[in-house]
């Protein structure tokens, strides 16, 4: 068994795919594309969110320290807000991950696992 | 040994039962090492040591990836750091988690796809193998190796509170046992041992940590604004602790100090070498994902209780009771845990503790390991034809040799700063090893001189910049004491104004990656592109190991 599991691996890795092929597909790029039109953006816009919570923690103490109500004040509540957003983040992705890139992925992998055989 | 007694001795120092507590964790061991060798029985091939055989659920991994990162330093740190200084230790927590979503939006699956064992595989995937390898492993030891100091200096300092044992030679044969068992259960149980210890101390430490919180928030009505009034009339900085700056607030510097922190921490998460191994445990890529997903969800939510736990004992404990205990803003958790629940919850918690360095420690074990003996026996002595078990033989090798050197180096960083030790790793990680990963994921144009570069320009200017940064000399020195590793005031050899060098260090990572590529030629176009098609598409991924 377990050079059968050995063999599965050395198999694996040299697997006779025409990569450069698919890289140049339509397939292929439009995969990517839609992957990076996707993943870049929100990159961006949880970093620069972060970075604000940052900056704003540094040097807008009077403001971060504002109470809102009982003892609860600004600084706090961008922190929970902090969490949210990262909540958030994790479920449209992997949502936009298992219903639209998970399809497309797993088409183009058939179809290069059918050609090689 | 009971409350009596306890309570009779002077304030804080050896609450609670040391017989109790090492009852209880003795229990866990105990399990867990009946767990670990009953796991073990199926480990034949490489990938089952390295990778547990690839055959963990999404949701397991999930809950592994939460006990390897939820260390000492996210526990007793972040709840001592909420305790003391307030708002500015929720930072730290926040940074913990945000960093995540660099990991499951541009590294986890894409690195599932591409690597088998190691972080090096992916590095070196479509470069020149045996330099990028070495440079990725050397990364991936001196990586682990602050890791897993803190971790031991950690269970040093938590002795002295939770057994009682106040002795330095004491605390170093506690160092010592710690260091064996961590080594019994990489050796016996591989990766699977590993990630099932893993589990087993993710859920108890999540369920202690909900139980506290509850149990705070109970005492005061379930109201958070409550248990914050609570904790500014105990403070001797009153209302100061509800808003940011108490401790990095008091200048320019402390404030630009705290940004380099920041940005260390967000971008350390995806580098760390024992945190990408996870995701080769899991069959597909979905399912690294899956890990990813509820790693965050648990871990947003442990960090969530450490507010309520970190601001629950500034109020029940007090600051100052804290900061004089024998383990300093470290003992913040199992004090409040003894108030709350006495004898009992403080045994408890403090087993919880224990098992948390021992599970961290394990990890990082076995991520030294493989990396030295994949990476730089396997690949560039044996240069891949020494075979997959004189491969598993060496890694088990190399992991007694770690074992060793974490006992000795943990007796003597034993009493040093958990944090500094942490945060070291965490800019290293972001430094030399993000860029490259980054690099050779996304960059087309990415070749082996700027891998080089980024790797050992970030790994030698983080390290660099720490060793002449105020964490090692020069610090405020308060009765005499200079906050630094060297707490002798008279020795000051620092020019680097930040306590954390990320700042500094991981632009230079970049930016040394990016020069050392344009002054290249070298370009590996079909390696790129098989590196890119199977990063997205998981064609020609690692399989799970299939039994019959």
């Amino acid at each position: 068994m377990s050079n059968e599991a050995l063999d599965r691996e050395v198999a694996a890795s040299d697997s006779g795919y025409r990569y450069a092929e698919v890289q140049q597909s339509t397939e292929f790029t439009d995969l990517r594309r839609r992957f990076r039109r996707f993943v870049f953006p929100l990159t961006a816009l949880f970093m620069a969110w972060y970075f604000l919570y940052v900056l704003l923690s540094s040097f807008a103490v009077d403001f971060m320290s504002t109470k809102v109500f009982g003892e609860i004040n600004v600084g706090l509540i961008f922190g929970l807000l902090q969490f949210v957003s990262t909540f958030a983040i994790t479920v449209i992705y992997v949502r936009w991950a298992n219903r639209h890139f998970d399809p497309a992925a797993e088409a183009l992998r058939e179809r290069m696992e059918g050609s090689a055989q | 040994m009971s409350t009596v007694t306890s309570a009779m001795l002077p304030a804080a120092t050896n609450v609670g039962s040391p017989g109790l507590n090492i009852a209880i964790f003795a229990l866990f061991v105990v399990i867990t090492l009946a767990i670990v060798i009953r796991a073990s029985r199926n480990n034949r091939t490489a990938a089952d040591y390295y990778a547990g055989g690839r055959a963990f659920s999404g949701r397991q991994n999930g809950i592994a990836i939460a006990g390897d990162y939820l260390s000492a330093a996210s526990f007793l740190g972040i709840a001592g750091a909420i305790a003391v200084n307030g708002y500015d230790g929720f930072l730290y927590s926040i940074g913990f988690l945000v960093a995540w979503l660099v990991a499951l939006l541009l590294v986890a699956e894409l690195l599932r796809n591409t690597g088998r064992f190691t972080m090096a595989d992916v590095l070196s995937f479509r470069l020149r193998q045996r330099p990028v390898r070495v440079a990725a492993a050397i990364s991936t030891l001196v990586v682990s190796f602050f890791y897993l100091l803190a971790q031991m200096a950690g269970a040093g300092g938590l002795v002295a509170l939770l057994l009682g044992v106040e002795a330095r030679v004491g605390q170093s044969v506690v160092i010592a046992v710690v260091g064996v068992i961590m080594v019994g259960y990489v050796l016996i149980g591989g990766m699977k041992g590993t990630t099932w210890v893993q589990i087993i101390k993710a859920t108890m430490l999540i369920i202690g940590a909900f139980v506290m919180t509850v149990w705070v928030l109970a005492l005061y009505g379930f109201n958070l604004s409550a248990v914050l009034a609570g904790a500014v009339q105990a403070s001797p900085k009153g209302e100061a602790i509800l808003g940011p700056g108490l401790q990095y607030g008091a200048s320019t510097t402390s404030k630009i100090d705290f940004i380099s922190l920041a940005l260390a921490l967000v971008l350390g998460t995806a580098g760390l070498p024992h945190v990408l191994m996870r995701f080769y445990t899991v069959p597909t890529s979905k399912q690294a994902r899956k890990s990813v997903e509820w790693a965050i969800w648990l871990i947003g939510i442990f960090y969530l209780f450490t507010l309520v736990l970190g601001y629950g004992a500034g109020a029940l404990v007090g600051p100052a009771t804290i900061s004089a205990a024998p383990g300093g803003v470290n003992s913040a958790a199992p004090l409040l845990a003894y108030e709350l629940g006495g004898t009992v919850l403080l045994g408890i918690i403090a087993a919880v503790a224990f098992a948390t360095i021992l599970a961290v420690v394990a990890g990082l074990t076995i991520t030294a390991s493989a990396s030295y003996a994949h990476d730089i026996y396997g690949q560039v002595i044996k240069k891949g034809e020494g075979g997959a078990d004189s491969e598993v033989r060496v890694a088990r090798m190399t992991a007694v040799v770690i074992g060793i050197v974490a006992i000795i180096g943990g007796i003597f960083a034993n009493g040093q700063n958990i944090a500094f030790l942490v945060a070291l790793a965490f800019a290293i990680a972001a430094s030399a090893n993000l860029p490259t990963i980054l690099y050779s994921l996304f960059w087309k144009r990415f070749n082996t001189r700027g891998a080089l570069w980024s790797i050992y320009g970030g790994l030698i200017s983080s390290v660099v910049l720490i060793a002449f940064s105020p964490t090692v000399s020069g610090g405020k020195v308060t009765a005499g004491k200079a906050a630094s590793m060297i707490t002798d005031p008279s020795i000051d050899f620092h020019w680097f104004p930040l306590a954390n060098p990320g700042l500094v260090s991981i632009p230079l990572g970049f930016i040394l990656g990016w020069l050392g590529t344009v002054t290249s030629k070298e370009h590996n176009e079909a390696k790129y592109a098989e590196m890119e098609v199977r990063s997205l598409t998981g064609a020609g991924a690692e399989k799970q190991v299939v039994r019959h």
